[in-house]
């Protein structure tokens, strides 16, 4: 597809309302249908507008085949903060089609009898580097930072994806339905991070959510003045990060300006194509953020930092969906609280780097009960596979510190949290009528340490069956290799 | 009244405390499978003195009501670099590694074990009472001497120096060494073959300490205590080919002592490891083809490698995003999960609390601590719940018989910001 898409467009304020995610393909193909339809109404040609594809790389996943299922007797934590004991659901069509204490059995639906066993929206993890720093872990897989410059927004990790990365059966394995690629933090401005579900495909496009926005990776703090410090550029030094930072996003302002005096002028038929201004990929990126429509992302790990970040926002008019790592953000959970921003957490990791010398056991609980968003997140190949532990270690902490936490509660720091997080909320992270049955079935109560997934369902498809062979994948690297398809 | 202040002093030491005894606890002894309901577990003079059912309580001793919750002993963490290292991305405040020294096995961790570590007090909260400083190898395949460290807050930190040795073999070692296996295996079987030459006549000229000497005579010394057997060799090894590799020194070196760290594909040559007799330290979670000396990881390593015979040790070893002693609890539990899927191989909960506890104890050749029995150390910890759950704490914890205070500058920096609501000073004041 080409870069810039060019159509002829008469019915320009739908357009601009219209999602950015809807294919421009689909609008040309629209747009010349009515022309062809109604020629004898359109008075003179309609003008030409230049306009930035949105969607050059759509997503081809397509949900596979599933069985009308019935899980009865479980424990249901529903993603959202609502438990259910003794429940049931019903999953159809690739839906969740009822839950509740008692819930039709169509005939000929598969029932799971369940007592004993719990039932969970599946955990999404917001921050992964799956396929990108794929295993093995070699130099030539090493595909997650552009580290040439302290801005490079204009890469998209999805174009680093490996596919066939190993680690993507080991996170379905773990109860994983969606997870969120991001780019590396060496850089102020990372690039595009995209959400993928673990479902392996040939190509990334294969394992894309469909319809989900993008994000820009963001990056604070020591990374980036370490990285570009060391090559004597700028920036080296806190200061230097936040003035490289918003000297581009002064820059996208006005390339979003340019843009958007452009396109009145050329939906008012006042301005000719080569009046477009040119493209630039990296600050599409950014306006993309301005305009709402692209997430912002952004690793921050001190709490001072996080502030000058939001005073940034609020000067660029642009809005932080989530803090990644924000070990410290439990000491301005209020502030994170009134900016709706979310804290996408580790359980405990702390005392590696200077920055996360004040990382505490007790940060999640702390944010939770302070009524901010909190997110359990891996950054880890390894740790995407046991977020719900992350979370039990979590509630733990809280209970310490005399913050009980109820477990159906803490479930939306893995499922719910973080698909509003990704834009994504609506479709997926609960398990309530209509919305994808991204479903797992545990073994035990989810965050005891002895429970595991033993069914996980994508999109009302058995994706994987601990029981099962067939049902769990071998990446294409492993074949061939020792233990490929054992349990793992 | 000089005397009087003087007794009271001598009072408060712990020596001198009055014996403990706790009661109505569900022992967890990590002898076997042997759990004791009901048990009473008297502690005098930093010794466990009594255990059993249902023991009468001596006069004047302390009692703690367990209310049937788990005791165990202390978790003993196996490598660390607890001490050595502060803060791993502040290079000022990590003697683990010497990147550009002359001398490798040579280095001896001792001396650099920082007892004010903020980390201490994290991971004894967390039930951990002794840990192995181990170095990190640097500049060649050797790393240095570890050293076994006490987590008590009072009394010597270093209980014994250069407990072991440390090498690197495989594909970093191959880098250390100048880029290939066969240049590791140069440098090691040159230093040990130079150790043998010096245990068998210590008037040998063997090693220099010219910048050209590629034996230094201080690297030499430091490896007889390794061929004697003396000390043992903490080997890094994750090929099953390497594994095989290092368990044929025995036939050169008699006497040595290996334990195999690392080690994700033991398990496909389990049964020569446990023939070797040598002991395994690894992870309970790795499972991901991260390089390709470790293809074959899998989870069931653990299940496979005890049930082959061989004393499986868990260690918060790298590889895992956030991997900390703290966690060993966690591991050891997952360890047990592994095996109640089909087709996984596990522990029982007795063997996973082992490979924390009685395990690295012997390992490290801690004879007098690691179960709770008679003439044991008293290191001992009571837990509100599984200690294996991720939602279980200490909430005692003793070491030598002394009672740990269980705060850290984490739990300080959770109180200060509990309340965020603005006061009459900014919270940096103390309440």
């Amino acid at each position: 597809m080409a870069l810039l898409a060019q159509h002829e467009a008469n019915r320009g304020e739908w357009l601009m309302k219209s999602s950015y995610l809807l294919a421009t393909a689909i609008l040309a193909l629209a747009t010349a249908a009515s022309a062809k339809d109604k020629p004898a109404e359109t008075p003179s040609p309609p003008p030409e507008v230049i306009r930035v594809g949105k969607d050059p790389f759509p997503s081809q996943y397509k949900p596979y085949p599933g069985v009308t299922t019935v899980i009865r007797g479980a424990t249901i934590y529903d993603g959202a903060g609502r438990r259910i004991d003794n429940g049931m659901i019903r999953i159809e069509g690739g839906k969740i089609a009822e839950i509740g204490a008692s819930v039709a059995v169509p005939a000929g639906a598969k029932l799971i009898e369940a007592a004993g066993k719990y039932v969970t929206a599946g955990i999404i993890d917001i921050h992964s580097h799956l396929g990108v720093y794929p295993s093995p872990g070699v130099q030539a897989h090493s595909d997650g930072n552009e580290a040439t410059s302290p801005a490079r927004p204009e890469v998209w990790a999805e174009h680093s994806v490996w596919p066939q990365d190993p680690g993507f059966s080991r996170a379905l394995a773990g109860g994983i339905t969606a997870l969120h690629v991001l780019p590396g933090s060496a850089n102020l401005f990372g690039g595009r991070g995209t959400t993928l579900k673990p479902v392996y495909g040939r190509s990334v496009q294969e394992m894309k959510f469909p319809g989900a926005p993008y994000s820009l990776k963001m990056a604070c703090g020591e990374n980036p003045k370490r990285v570009y410090g060391s090559r004597n550029q700028l920036p080296s030094t806190r200061m230097g990060n936040i003035a490289y930072a918003r000297q581009l996003w002064s820059d996208a302002v006005i390339y979003k300006r340019r843009w958007d005096d452009y396109t009145k002028r050329a939906e008012a038929g006042t301005a000719k194509p080569g009046d477009a201004p040119r493209r630039e990929l990296a600050l599409d990126t950014l306006a993309g953020v301005l305009s709402g429509e692209i997430l912002v992302q952004n690793h921050c790990y001190r709490a001072d930092e996080m502030a000058n970040v939001i005073s940034m926002s609020h000067e660029f008019g642009y809005k932080v969906t989530a803090f990644h790592h924000a070990v410290e953000s439990y000491k301005i959970a209020d502030m994170l609280k009134a900016e709706g921003i979310c804290s996408a957490m580790w359980a405990d990791w702390y005392g590696f780097k200077m920055e996360s010398y004040d990382g505490i056991r007790e940060n999640i609980a702390l944010v939770n009960a302070a009524g901010a968003c909190a997110i359990v997140h891996s950054d880890d190949a390894n740790g995407i596979q046991r977020l719900n532990q992350e979370a039990a270690k979590a509630i733990a902490a809280g209970r310490r510190l005399g913050l009980p936490i109820a477990p159906e509660l803490a479930w939306t720091w893995l499922s719910l949290n973080p698909a509003k997080g990704l834009g994504i909320g609506d479709r997926t992270g609960s398990l309530e009528v209509g919305k994808a049955a991204d479903v797992v079935l545990w073994s035990a109560e989810p965050f005891s340490v002895y429970a595991r997934p033993m069914n996980v369902w994508i999109d009302g498809a058995l994706m994987y069956d601990w029981g099962d062979p067939k049902r769990r994948p071998i990446a294409d690297f492993e074949l061939g290799q020792p233990g490929a398809g054992d349990v793992k | 009244m000089k005397r009087l202040a003087i007794l009271a002093l001598l009072a408060s030491a712990p020596a001198f405390a009055a014996p403990i005894a706790i009661t109505g606890a569900t022992a967890l002894t990590a002898r076997g499978e042997e759990v004791i309901r009901n048990a009473t577990i008297i502690i005098d003079a930093g010794r466990i003195t009594a255990i059993g059912a249902g023991l009468p309580v001596p006069a004047g001793a302390t009692v703690i009501d367990a209310k049937g919750l788990p005791v165990t002993p202390g978790i003993v963490a196996v490598p660390s670099d607890l001490g050595l290292t502060e803060v791993g991305g502040v290079r000022e405040t990590n003697d683990g590694s010497a990147r550009t020294s002359p001398y490798s096995a040579a280095l001896d961790m001792a001396g650099a074990i920082n007892p004010a570590s903020l980390h201490f007090a994290i991971y004894r909260m967390a039930g951990v009472t002794r840990a192995a400083a181990v170095p990190d190898a640097g500049n060649a395949v050797f790393g240095g001497q570890g050293a076994l460290l006490s987590l008590a807050a009072s009394g010597p930190t270093v209980t014994r120096a250069r407990a072991f040795q440390y090498v690197e073999l495989g594909e970093a070692g191959a880098q250390l060494a100048g880029g290939s296996r066969p240049a590791a295996y140069a440098q090691l079987l040159g230093l040990l073959d130079a150790a043998k030459q010096l245990a068998a006549n210590p008037a040998a000229t063997v090693g220099g300490e010219d910048s050209g000497s590629l034996t230094k005579r201080r690297d030499v010394e430091a490896l007889l205590p390794v061929i004697a057997g003396t000390q043992a060799l903490m080997v890094h090894v994750e090929r099953a080919a390497d594994i095989i590799e290092v368990l044929k020194l025995k036939a050169r070196y008699p006497a040595l002592r290996p334990v195999l760290v690392g080690a994700r594909e033991a398990w496909l040559v389990a049964a020569q490891i446990a023939r070797a007799a040598v002991p395994v330290i690894t992870h309970s979670l790795y499972d991901l083809p991260d390089d390709f000396e470790g293809l074959a990881a899998s989870r069931n390593n653990v299940g496979v490698l005890q049930a082959a015979g061989v004393t499986v040790v868990l260690g918060p070893l790298g590889g895992i995003g956030g991997t900390t002693p703290v966690n060993l609890p966690g591991y050891a539990g997952n360890a047990v999960a592994q095996g109640l899927i089909p087709g996984g191989k596990g522990l029982t909960r007795a063997q996973a609390l082992a490979s924390i506890t009685a395990n690295p104890a012997r390992v490290l050749g801690l004879s007098d601590t690691g179960t709770l029995e008679v003439g044991k150390r008293a290191d001992v910890v009571l837990w509100d719940g599984d200690p294996l759950e991720l939602t279980s704490s200490p909430t005692n914890v003793w070491i030598d018989g002394v009672a740990q205070s269980l705060t850290s500058r984490q739990t300080e920096l959770a109180q200060r910001y509990k309340t965020l609501g603005r006061t009459d000073l900014p919270l940096q004041y103390p309440q």
